[in-house]
């Protein structure tokens, strides 16, 4: 790694030591595209974040030099495939610490709650029985629960957060018990940023008899995340927010849990022998993975895992936590500017009103001056309810952007103001 | 960017924006719809009063971003005065000026008070803004109508 002593790019003296953020940079072909004649500066990374090349080539070749369907097949491809997805399971696996029996390929975590709720979910959950979820929950991770509460009968509980966007543990205690069946919590708030003492609550949902699902959309990228330290029963993740391609993510589930639950969707692949009279289903994690799955995904999202684990996350998270200090403190000086979520630990999420201008008109304008940020409910509606706001402007932090980005940011949020004024 | 940007914010809809017209509650509304538009959370609420088929009155509220506003307060004025009719009529013009392609030409002529939308078209993720109030009001008229021929 080279280090340009003259980079005009300011890192703090900490993270300058093992952290190149123009080689970074370099790595992401996108970074170098312009937007309305302007470089872009890409701020949507809650969203989705963007590939590096190796992610691109490693896709580009599989299908040109790899492809084939995978399990079974004798010849010299499909052995080659089979071996690129069963690696890249290792590798995922490695990554949070668990075994590779316990991580099933989904489309994204969105599909990895859905597979929970529906099979361990069905299976074990009844009338009577209680589930958990935060004010602060992605509708991916409200949705499913209702709707099984709707076919069981049981009973969906709402912990508050405070006006931060923080979560109390003294909540948590008071809502738990004998009749708590299940936990699910997001590790970090999309719209809010706010990091969830999620260790805490899984000891204590595990004291109270219940199991705890862990939604790790936000999380997986931006901290160190260790399944088996957490003791979290399952953990769910997609790929694209973790610098792989879409429609690739994973489920990570204890051994003991995944082999009690049913099975997901039936088909080729989740099967040990098929009869009119009886089908025997294939072992963990097969049993949940019906039909050819995304092989390119899996492949493309092993190499996401490798380049992320060769910058070093605790270096990422580092930074990140630095950029966003400077965001916060920088924007502070806006009298217009309210921040939506000030919780103490918190990371990459800088979600903001304006008092006269719409977040939907902020967007656009911001755009114009190349600068792509969200604006919206991010898919959490219930935040927007409980600050009594329609929608935020949110602008999600990755290790490519620089603290001149956050200045280009901030200078057209101000021509905004002052636009409206 | 910048002259369609420009387009898009003009001086008049910015105007609107701040100073809405015929903004607030009735309360002898015989028409009303609810908007919402769930992407943004934005919504809206339009109130008419129709008599002998003339749109004598029509007030909004809501809250939705300068686009959608603005959109919302010009559609109020232009419809005062108007019959029923004519308003349907002009919600399909409205909804053509924000749809065509950017690339056709649209005759400005006719337009009047509406051809400040015509910048909407080049912005895709905008054209539901500014057509919200008019898909509300089309509706308060439509459910009343619907209504009355039972």
């Amino acid at each position: 790694m080279s280090f340009n002593q003259n980079s005009p790019t300011t890192v703090s003296a900490g993270a300058m030591m093992t952290f190149n953020i123009n080689k970074i940079r370099a790595d992401f072909p996108i970074l170098q595209t312009e937007v309305n004649g302007h470089p872009l500066v890409y701020l949507d990374n809650a969203a989705s974040t963007q590939k590096p090349q190796v992610v691109i080539d490693s896709i580009t070749k599989y299908y040109t030099e790899q492809n084939s369907n995978i399990h079974r097949g004798v010849h010299h491809l499909s052995e080659l495939a089979t071996k690129l997805y069963e690696n890249a399971r290792k590798t995922i696996a490695k990554f949070i610490s668990a075994d590779p029996k316990e991580i099933i390929y989904t489309r994204g975590a969105t599909e990895s709650i859905n597979l929970v709720v529906s099979t361990y979910g069905r299976k074990f959950i009844g009338e009577g029985d209680e589930i958990i979820i935060t004010e602060m929950e992605h509708h991916s991770n409200i949705v499913p629960w209702q709707m099984l509460c709707e076919e069981k009968g049981a009973k969906l509980r709402i912990l508050r957060m405070n006006d931060n966007g923080e979560i109390s543990i003294d909540n948590f205690k008071e809502m738990l018990n004998e009749k708590t069946k299940f936990v699910s919590i997001v590790h970090i708030s999309n719209s809010l940023g706010t990091i969830n003492p999620v260790k805490e609550m899984i000891d204590l949902t595990h004291e109270a008899g219940a199991v705890f699902l862990l939604d790790g959309a936000q999380s997986i990228q931006h901290v160190a995340v260790d399944v088996k330290a957490l003791d979290c029963d399952f953990f769910v993740v997609s790929g694209h927010k973790l610098y792989g391609p879409t429609g690739i993510g994973f489920l990570y589930g204890k051994k003991e849990f995944l082999e009690a639950m049913p099975p997901y969707q039936g088909g080729g692949d989740m099967i040990l022998s098929v009869n009119f009279e009886k089908t025997v289903f294939n072992e963990v994690p097969y049993k949940f993975e019906a039909g050819t799955p995304n092989i390119a995904g899996a492949v493309g999202l092993a190499e996401a895992i490798k380049y992320i684990d060769g910058i070093g996350i605790d270096k990422i998270a580092a930074y990140e936590t630095e950029l966003l200090d400077y965001a916060t403190a920088v924007v502070a000086d806006i009298p217009e500017l309210r921040i939506i979520g000030t919780a103490a630990n918190k990371t990459s999420v800088l979600s903001f009103v304006l008092s006269n201008v719409h977040p939907h008109d902020i967007g656009t304008f911001l755009n114009a001056d190349g600068v792509a940020i969200r604006t919206g409910h991010h898919c959490t509606e219930p935040v927007m309810h409980k600050f009594k706001i329609p929608a935020t402007s949110r602008a999600s932090i990755s290790f490519y952007n620089t603290k001149e980005e956050i200045d280009v940011f901030v200078a057209s949020v101000k021509k905004v103001i002052k636009m409206f004024s | 960017m910048k002259n369609e940007l420009n387009d898009l914010y003009q001086e008049v809809i910015l105007d609107h924006n701040k100073n809405p017209r015929n903004f607030g509650d009735m309360h002898d509304a015989n028409h009303s719809a609810a908007g919402h538009n769930p992407l943004c959370g934005d919504h809206i609420d339009v109130d008419l009063k129709v008599k002998d088929g003339i749109i004598e009155d029509v007030k909004f509220h809501g809250a939705g971003c300068a686009i959608s506003k603005a959109s919302a307060s010009i559609m109020t004025t232009t419809l005062i005065g108007q019959s029923v009719e004519e308003a349907k009529e002009m919600f399909k013009q409205f909804v053509d000026i924000v749809t065509t392609d950017p690339e056709e030409e649209i005759d400005t002529l006719n337009l009047g008070k509406l051809a400040v939308f015509c910048g909407v078209r080049e912005f895709p993720a905008r054209v539901k803004c500014a057509s919200l109030a008019w898909h509300t009001m089309k509706n308060a008229l439509d459910d009343e109508s619907g209504a009355s021929t039972e």
